[in-house]
């Protein structure tokens, strides 16, 4: 089997890849008000109904608000564990990490069940607080494995020195530790943001009535008929999701051009 | 209190908030819901607590329950199948380019990134009676009629390889970098075509990440319920769904309980015989 032809298979699966997506985006800017192709023209529209629907505005709050408090405390539980497994000795490591990565070797829907219903059973029924408890545990492994990943290549005796220079360890944590760390914490951070905005599977387990976020929301809105709001949605997603961390990987690697390493 | 001491708890504080969520979060539910598994859902809607085996052999012997398991399955192994086919090839292509393998490998994980509503919805803009297949085929004049291609089982699986590919093409690249090309280059100089070199070194030595790629894509596939909802007719639900029903529908707990344990020890069953054989260090490597 020739070069030639790995490459053109290979072309052919990221058209695969690729296709169903440039559709939703192409669609988006449709003029034509089936939202069908062949398409008419281009056009706003779509986006300006977005921009006037109530529903899917409050969607858009409820996400980024829920997915920014996940980020905030899965990385801050994550970098914690993370320090512990990287700097200490601690009895029982491979067992403490398998059980620090199990929300990801969990179907996804068997976590939300299991949560659903001791949750309701202590007296926390489907809520806003049952939401984060639910994204902050199953965005917290790829926190941990990110986070650990750059931990591990920061060298230890640029922190023994700060503190035989007379700094305790919390002063070496946040002058020395933390600014290293700080592309890992960004790009776990980031992670979890991306991975609570886009959750589906547990999110419809644990919504309240009426509470939507924009997945849930796309998922409501198809059930009816697929409109060309649904691709302009799409593609705002597209670009918050697949720019962002392009942003950050662009912002982190020119950081760390600056500083030489 | 002495320093060593003090030292030796310094970790266990870090990690207590980490360990204290995944116990109260996840540990604790799971094992909530094999004790709700055994309680009834009376007809007032309240629950009854006790031991009672009825939710459990409901799950296992109903035969519409079993028929949804086996073709859950099915569908996850054709997946599986179709991720390797369509991944294998493409993550060579990546590893032994000489252009920028950063960006390429970049551009397979983007639609990764994109939320799985969107790249599962995607789909009905292709396939769906006013999407670009048909309307293309009719431009055409190839058929007058929009063929139906939604809403059936080929287009959850469609959706699902869709969904699933960039896991595959990840974890076999990793492997596949991993491996020395000076191998490949002994094997010719010894007289190999290049096709038996790959044959004989290649792929035996990049099975383990095909085989991390496998039990991702089969474990997240015969997970899903989102796909046959968006995707599927009536007829095509699998497991996920019934827990879904049972769970939001329904509203009998203990039964939902039982066929999520189910559904966990089934696959749970697939990750062991997995880690018996190649461990979960392969699959940390490509998940980082």
């Amino acid at each position: 089997m020739g070069w030639g032809l790995i490459r053109l298979y290979a072309i052919a699966v990221y058209g695969f890849m690729f296709l169903p997506v440039v559709a939703v985006v192409l669609l988006s800017f449709n003029a034509n008000q089936f939202g069908s192709f062949p398409m008419t023209g281009l056009s706003l529209r779509w986006f300006e109904a977005l921009w006037n629907n109530d529903a899917v505005m409050r969607a858009f709050r409820t996400s980024l608000v829920l997915g920014l408090m996940t980020a905030v405390i899965s990385t801050m539980l994550g970098v914690l564990a993370s320090l512990a497994l990287v700097r200490y000795d601690v009895p029982g490591k491979n067992l403490i990490t398998t059980a620090l990565i199990a929300p990801i070797l969990v179907p996804e829907v068997v976590l939300a069940v299991a949560l659903l219903l001791f949750l309701n059973w202590l007296g926390i029924g489907k809520s806003f607080a049952l939401l984060l408890a639910g994204h902050v545990i199953f965005t917290l492994p790829f926190v941990i494995l990110v986070v650990q990943a750059r931990l591990v290549s920061i060298r230890r005796d640029v922190e023994e020195a700060a503190m035989s220079l007379g700094a305790s360890p919390v002063q070496t944590f946040f002058s020395i530790t933390l600014p290293l760390l700080m592309p890992a914490v960004a790009a776990g951070a980031l992670f979890a943001f991306t991975i609570s905005f886009d959750d589906i599977t547990g999110t419809l387990f644990w919504k309240p009535g009426g509470v939507e976020t924009v997945p849930t929301q796309i998922f409501s809105m198809l059930r009816n008929s697929i409109s060309p709001e649904i691709n302009a949605l799409g593609t705002v997603m597209i670009l918050l999701t697949v720019g962002l961390p392009l942003l950050g990987a662009a912002i982190a690697r020119s950081l760390s051009t600056k500083r030489g390493t | 209190m002495s320093i060593e001491r003090r030292e030796a708890r310094q970790p266990w504080i870090l990690l207590s908030p980490a360990l204290g969520a995944v116990g109260l979060l996840l540990i604790v539910p799971l094992l909530f819901i094999v004790v709700y598994s055994f309680w009834l859902r009376s007809a007032t809607g309240g629950d009854t607590a006790g031991f009672h085996l009825d939710n459990w052999i409901k799950a296992l012997t109903d035969p519409f329950y079993r028929y949804i398991l086996l073709n859950t399955l099915k569908i996850a192994a054709i997946t599986t199948v179709l991720c390797a086919l369509l991944g294998y090839p493409a993550a060579y292509f990546i590893a032994r380019s000489k252009g920028n393998k950063m960006i390429l490998l970049l551009l397979m994980m983007l639609p990764f990134w994109i939320s799985y509503i969107i790249r599962t919805m995607s789909w009905i803009n292709i396939l769906g009676a006013s999407g670009a297949l048909n309307s293309g085929l009719m431009a055409l004049g190839v058929i007058n009629e929009p063929l139906q291609m939604l809403y059936n089982e080929a287009a959850v699986i469609l959706g699902l390889v869709h969904f699933l590919l960039p896991f595959m093409v990840l974890n076999v690249y990793v492997s596949l970098e991993g491996i020395d090309t000076n191998l490949e280059d002994a094997a010719t100089s010894l007289g190999a075509t290049r096709w038996q070199s790959f044959l004989q070194v290649t792929l035996p030595l990049s099975l383990p990440g095909l085989a991390a790629g496998g039990l991702l894509c089969f474990v997240l596939g015969a997970g899903t319920y989102i796909t046959p909802l968006v995707l599927g007719g009536p007829r095509d639900a699998m497991f996920a769904n019934l827990v879904f029903e049972a769970i939001i529908t329904q509203l009998n707990w203990p039964l939902g309980s039982a066929l999520s344990l189910l559904l966990l020890m089934v696959l749970g069953v697939l990750v062991a015989i997995y880690n018996r054989y190649l461990g979960m260090a392969q699959l940390a490597k490509g998940l980082g």
